[in-house]
């Protein structure tokens, strides 16, 4: 296939596939198919993406129209584009499997696939635009999706969720729109490229700050990093199960991922006092999360807060911004995404075995189905930070990177917030499955076919933990590349 | 002419802000409106305001004649106002249902479901 081809298929092949879902919506086991194989497909398309990228060394690029270079809207894939789209891909194949069996005839019938597709296109499409205005309109597609995914299963309490939800992230829509705005009037472009040399010769001019502090609050919004993240936790654990999983491993990291790229790249020439606020907000974040879980009792609230926590650190690593920091925050989010999908559909088999989320009515999930018992440590114990899993080596290279940058607090509260974590982990182990049921209910079963997504995520956390090795070295050479469009960065000498 | 336009956005700002912040979940919506013009007025004006004629550019020439207003923020404002009201519409409708659900209490009656 062609390198072009390669670089649209995927942000089309889900809108393709959207429309395909909508004439399918009626007939729940074509529905189902349809999702399962669109999602393979797409993994597939990805991987073929992947390896275009990693063998040159650079990134591609594709100028639609073929216009010149700065004039046009162009995609540009360099390593952290692909690995990302990749990752939500492997993500986006688990969270259909789950689906299958969760998602019923009513719920089919009003869309879930095709927006389950749109959703992918607008997290693909961001991952891969290199315009901001076309980055806004990739983000306004996820969210529309996003937004009808979240109200589709009407479970209880969740429009009061998804009210809060919507509102904020309109809001975060319009900061955008307007800190773009700025930006083109001053510089006369869009493209984060050329936004990159020009920025750097603008000096600290006060519109040009005042639009990156716009993006700065717009990107932190879809973070959800402190003060900023009060939308997430009403809104996720009131969803359908599979739509949560998606929804906390890849939504709020295209936010980081835009700020990655913007704050990164674009703006990096901003890095003094940038990097410290990103950094002390990266703190903050972590330790408002960790102990927003701490006094929750429902499973997915718990595992909210903790998407939060988690976001915190992945931020921090951008706030050091050493190469060899954002290579480490790149390699936590490949982690993160993988884990926190892995624990959310580990919740919906939980829920579903012991018929409720409140750890009060949940107990003896142990003895009725040890391997889902099991299937919950490797996420759990990953998210804690345990060797060998994924999150012990995400968490060793962050903190390593602290270290270097004699962070001495930042290390500490790092260290304290994983500890925390792992409590967290464990109160939900020992409550649902430890302890014995607290009220009467039938024999409790699992369903097996929610286990085999939950189990395929768990042994990939199992080999990134095992072979850290390749991993590291992509997201380091992912790191020098959006550090390379970067004019203001000077690499340190090692 | 920009200095109008400027106050302007940031009348339109200053309402919306304060419209999303009261209890009413209408209020609310008309304050999504209001935030979502703000946005789009910002945008532009940013590119500069100016009295043109068409932006066409002529068969001999390679640019657009001095004085003109970038004709590219007008599209981008085109597409922003599209989206907003796409998106203010699912509102509305997501808005009316939280009603139903949460009667006539206003967004204070969200905060049961905080904890």
């Amino acid at each position: 296939m062609t390198v072009p081809a390669l670089i649209v298929l995927p942000a089309i092949l889900p809108l393709v596939l959207a429309l395909a879902a909508w004439l399918a919506r009626h007939t729940p086991s074509l529905s189902r198919a349809l999702l399962i194989t669109g999602t393979g497909l797409l993994l597939l398309a990805t991987i073929g993406l992947f390896l275009a990228v990693r063998e040159p060394g650079m990134p591609l690029r594709l100028d639609f129209g073929a216009w010149e270079k700065p004039l046009g809207i162009s995609f540009h894939v360099d390593l952290l584009s692909a690995i990302l789209v990749v990752v939500s891909a492997i993500v986006a194949f688990a969270g259909a499997l789950f689906a299958a069996s969760e998602i019923g005839r009513l719920v089919w019938a009003k869309g879930y696939g095709t927006f389950y597709f749109l959703l992918l296109a607008g997290i693909n499409g961001a991952f891969l635009t290199n315009d901001l205005f076309n980055l806004f309109v990739w983000f306004e597609v996820m969210l529309m999706a996003s937004f009808a995914m979240l109200v589709l299963g009407r479970r209880r309490h969740v429009f009061e969720g998804a009210t809060q939800y919507v509102v904020i992230n309109m809001v975060s829509s319009f900061f955008f729109l307007a800190g773009l705005g700025i930006l083109y009037g001053k510089t006369g472009h869009l493209n984060l490229d050329e936004l990159a040399t020009r920025l750097v010769a603008s000096g600290n001019d006060p519109v040009i700050l005042s639009s990156a502090a716009l993006l700065l609050l717009a990107f932190g919004i879809k973070a959800g990093v402190f003060p900023l993240y009060f939308w997430l936790p009403p809104a996720y654990p009131n969803t359908g199960f599979a739509t949560a999983a998606v929804f906390g491993g890849l939504l709020t990291k295209v936010g980081v991922y835009a700020l990655f790229r913007v704050f990164g790249g674009a703006f990096g020439f901003l890095s003094g006092f940038t990097s410290d606020l990103i950094l002390w907000v990266g703190v903050a974040t972590m330790i408002t999360g960790v102990l927003g879980a701490a006094s929750q009792f429902h499973v997915r609230r718990i595992l909210s807060f903790h998407i939060v926590s988690q976001i915190g650190y992945i931020i921090l690593g951008l706030g050091l911004f050493t190469q060899g920091a954002i290579a480490a925050a790149i390699f936590y989010t490949v982690h993160h995404i993988f884990v926190k999908t892995n624990l959310f559909l580990a919740a919906g088999a939980i829920a579903s075995t012991g018929r409720s989320e409140e750890l009060g009515r949940l107990g003896g999930i142990l003895k009725a189905s040890p391997l889902l018992a099991f299937l919950f440590l490797i996420p759990a114990l990953s998210l804690g930070g345990i060797p060998p899993l994924s999150g012990f080596f995400a968490k060793f290279l962050l903190l390593r990177e602290t270290l270097r940058a004699e962070a001495w607090v930042v290390a500490a509260i790092a260290l304290i917030v994983g500890i925390a974590t792992l409590f967290s982990m464990v109160k939900i182990w020992g409550e649902a499955f430890w302890k014995d049921s607290p009220r009467p209910t039938g024999p409790l079963r699992h369903r097996p076919a929610q286990l085999v997504p939950v189990a395929a995520l768990g042994l990939l956390t199992i080999l990134i933990g095992l072979f850290p090795g390749p991993l590291f070295e992509l997201a380091n050479e992912a790191a020098r590349q959006l550090l390379a469009s970067n004019p203001a960065y000077v690499p340190a000498s090692q | 002419m920009e200095t109008l336009a400027a106050i302007l956005v940031g009348t339109l700002a200053a309402c919306g802000t304060l419209l999303v912040l009261r209890n009413g979940l209408f209020r609310i919506l008309l304050g999504l409106a209001l935030l979502a013009q703000a946005a789009n007025l910002l945008v532009f004006t940013a590119a500069g305001l100016g009295r043109g004629d068409t932006a066409i550019i002529g068969p001999d020439e390679r640019t657009l004649a001095e004085g003109h207003p970038d004709p590219l923020a007008q599209a981008l404002v085109l597409t922003a106002i599209v989206i907003s009201f796409g998106v203010l519409a699912f509102c509305l409708v997501l808005l009316k249902k939280t009603r139903a659900r949460i009667g006539a209490a206003g967004v204070s009656g969200l905060a049961n479901t905080e904890t």
